[in-house]
């Protein structure tokens, strides 16, 4: 069977995955996100020609949307480097029939590639209904290449498009073209003639490369410039570029190109398209002026952020509940079947609890990114940063930045995929290396047990409100400060489509969920529980003969004591004294590395209490008080407000930032200002 | 002129986009923001911090650093 390779391209927005998904009729492997998915997909199934009856095994390569060919953004990147460099039969452009010029810019540039291009254009259903009528039979012959139009949402024109690919794929070489000015046309001619008179052996048509040479294009540059020809044709083509020069202001042959592509594509829109004068009723306008309302817009976006907030962290908590009982339950289980020795501690102790840190946050994964994916493709998330981008820049932030920030209160590790949506790498990072200090919901018990113990309980509330502003507040600090020192240099511009709403892909979320949560299982969970088994290892040896005088109590504190982590956390108490610190803290903090749940159980072990301590259990309240000074205190609380998040963030955050570096990085500037700050927080509370 | 000296609801004709950042300038131009086209003002946030514009079909949101690079000349 013959095999088509088909680049699917085109510019965001323009339903290229609802149409690969009508075309295939096949589950589409993962959904672009946009701004997530910087990956190609690829589905692969069977086409038959209905006139031949031959079939085709059809791969259809889906690129992320490009507005252009140029290195712009992570997508367009992806794009670019696909078209020019991988092995592929056919593109197939998808075109945006209600906003026809613009996308008409883009298809220029994927015709001048000298591939076979079919467009599709798409959304005629839309487009009709706005009074937009496109004669595609006159485009197919200025273009030189078939246009058929096509609704994914209807399934109109689908198999239209598949013959065309099928009668484009079967010819020998492709006839597309864009026509350019005079003078550049010239030229074409000129450098045409001479391959001709060379009897030049090209693989491109000797058009496409004559253009191809005029834009200066490097790789073509780098191809010919070995070749004998070249000490020729380099003349014909210098004195090309200055005969275009003449008719041109300026000497960028980038731009001039850039004019003559939109000069083409706007001419190639007055001729064959018309617009009835219809006053079109735009809902996308209606909506935006209460969505977008100087004054209602901020207060309408924090209402649906607080509703998502509420839903990933209340709905959330309802499985996570059952998941916690499930997997204590086969950890108990794991104890009868293996008994109480080394296996059995290693199933019952690491493994089964660590695989439980790993789903355990599966469903606020999966609700918080139904919603992120609920706000992108209805076009909204485009408005929010529209919206606070004002706010969030002044500290290097980018206005997309407060969603990961804010879902950073309830929990870091989906805060730090939820930093996804941020399409610059700059941003994204700023953003990832400040989640950290919005206290997430773990912290909460370690706040409510130390304001609980220290201050009275009319004070407590807003001590605990202040630790959260607080923590906020050093976070957008921290931003500015990396903005200024790390990642410097030019901003990155702010200049983003605002797309129409539309009623969102049911189909398409699901996929975007179900991506999500597959690639958070399978990358950040094996670390996860790697980590997992190695903290229980640090925890539970070396093995320690225990005094049979002991109680359970004082055989708990002895065994971790012994244990490697109670050995580091003796061994780090010089670096903790200075915060007023002693050892059982910096243990528990460092267990804390762990997760932060485990800062208050520890303590009760250290503190000699029984096992089952909370923060609302008097006992340690008490102990607390008795055994801690009040600078201390604050030391410590300070320290965990901003600290390295817990293991399953930390590896939930090298994935996102995309290396062990960034973690380093992490880990050096957390402890570092957590140092500082203590240190600061603990001296000025002792002279007060 | 340039675009943040106009308000909301003014139509203007770009007449230059006056940045070296050739990339960004190829960025406005794949969105239809290019000399000779005209636009329309749909509304800035609070502070004059973005700004919304609309050419033909497509609506574009602009920060004040790249709203201030694009020269305009109104049209009444």
């Amino acid at each position: 069977m013959e095999k088509i390779v088909i680049a699917l391209a085109g510019q965001p927005n323009v339903g290229k995955s609802s149409l690969i998904n009508a075309i295939s009729d096949a589950k589409l492997k993962v959904g672009n996100f946009s701004g997530v998915t910087v990956d190609k997909t690829e589905i692969a199934f069977i086409m038959r020609d209905d006139v031949s009856g031959k079939a085709y095994e059809v791969h259809i390569i889906d690129l992320p949307g490009a507005y252009s060919l140029t290195d712009y953004t992570m997508e367009e990147k992806v794009t670019k480097r696909f078209l020019q460099s991988d092995e592929y039969d056919i593109i197939v452009n998808v075109v945006d029939s209600t906003n026809l010029k613009r996308n008409l810019i883009f298809t220029t540039q994927l015709i001048e590639t000298g591939k076979k291009v079919v467009i599709a254009l798409n959304m005629s259903d839309e487009a009709k209904k706005e009074g937009i009528y496109i004669d595609e039979a006159q485009l197919s012959s200025i273009l030189g290449v078939p246009c058929v139009k096509t609704s994914a949402l209807n399934k109109k024109g689908l198999n239209t498009l598949k013959e065309a690919i099928i009668q484009t794929y079967e010819k020998k070489q492709t006839s597309s073209k864009v026509v350019y000015s005079d003078p550049i046309e010239e030229e074409i001619e000129n450098i045409i003639n001479f391959l001709n008179e060379r009897h030049y052996k090209s693989t491109l048509s000797y058009r496409h490369l004559a253009v191809k040479l005029l834009q200066e294009d490097e790789e073509t540059y780098k191809k010919m410039h070995d070749e004998p020809i070249w000490i020729e044709l380099l003349p014909v083509i210098r004195e090309g570029l200055q005969h275009i020069y003449l008719h041109t202001e300026t000497k960028d042959i980038h731009e001039i190109f850039s004019d003559e592509h939109f000069a083409f594509a706007k001419g190639a829109t007055m001729e064959v398209m018309t617009q009835q004068n219809t006053v079109i009723k735009n809902p996308t306008q209606k909506i935006d002026t209460v969505l977008l309302n100087r004054f209602l817009g901020i207060p309408i976006f924090l209402f649906f952020m607080w509703g998502l907030f509420q839903l990933t962290f209340k709905l959330g908590s309802i499985p996570m509940d059952y998941i916690d009982v499930i997997f204590r339950w086969f950890s108990a289980q794991a104890i009868l079947i293996l008994g109480d020795g080394e296996l059995g501690s290693l199933v019952a102790d690491g493994i089964i609890p660590g695989v439980g840190a790993v789903v355990m946050f599966l469903p606020n994964i999966v609700i918080l990114f139904f919603g992120i994916a609920l706000l992108e493709t209805t076009g909204y998330m485009s408005r929010v940063a529209f919206l606070l981008d004002g706010f969030f820049h002044k500290f290097g932030l980018h206005g997309k930045s407060f969603i990961p920030l804010v879902t950073g209160f309830g929990c870091s590790v989906p805060a730090y995929m939820a930093a996804r949506t941020l399409r610059s790498v700059k941003d994204r990072l700023i953003t990832l290396f400040i989640i950290g200090f919005m206290s997430c919901g773990a912290r909460l018990p370690i706040y409510v047990l130390f304001t609980g113990a220290f201050f009275s309980q009319a004070k407590a509330g807003n001590i605990l409100f202040l630790i959260y502003i607080v923590g906020a507040f050093l976070g957008l600090i921290m931003a500015k400060i990396l903005k200024t020192f790390v990642f410097k240099g030019e901003d990155e511009p702010f200049v983003m489509e605002m797309p129409k709403y539309r009623m969102p892909s049911w189909k398409l979320i699901w996929h975007t969920v179900y991506g999500q949560a597959k690639s958070y299982l399978n990358k950040a969970g094996t670390f996860i529980l790697a980590a997992s088994i190695f903290i229980w290892f640090a925890s539970n040896y070396p093995k320690v003969e225990i005094p049979s005088t002991f109680n359970a109590n004082q055989s708990k504190t002895y065994k971790l004591e012994q244990s490697y982590l109670g050995q580091i956390g003796h061994a780090s108490e010089p670096f903790f004294a200075p915060l007023g610190m002693d050892w059982r803290m910096a243990v528990a903090l460092e267990a804390g590395l762990a997760a932060k749940e485990v800062v208050i159980s520890t303590l009760g072990v250290l503190y000699s209490l029984g096992e089952e301590v909370d923060e609302n259990s008097k006992g340690l309240i008490s102990k607390i008080k008795a055994n801690i000074p009040f600078a201390s205190a604050v030391s410590f609380i300070v320290f965990v407000m901003i600290y390295l998040p817990c293991l399953a963030a930390s590896m939930v955050f090298a994935q996102e930032a995309g290396g062990w570096k960034y973690l380093v990085y992490l880990f050096i500037m957390t402890t570092a200002s957590a140092w500082i700050l203590s240190f600061l927080a603990y001296r000025i509370t002792l002279l007060i | 002129m340039h675009l943040m000296d106009l308000k909301k609801g003014d139509k203007a004709m770009i007449v230059n986009i006056d940045t070296k950042n050739q990339a960004l300038k190829k960025r406005l131009y794949s969105f239809g923001v290019m000399p000779g086209e005209e636009l329309s003002i749909k509304r800035c946030s609070l502070g004059r911090r973005t700004m919304e514009i609309k050419i033909d079909t497509t609506l574009i949101a602009l920060r004040a650093e790249e709203a201030s690079i694009i020269q305009v000349k109104p049209i009444i």
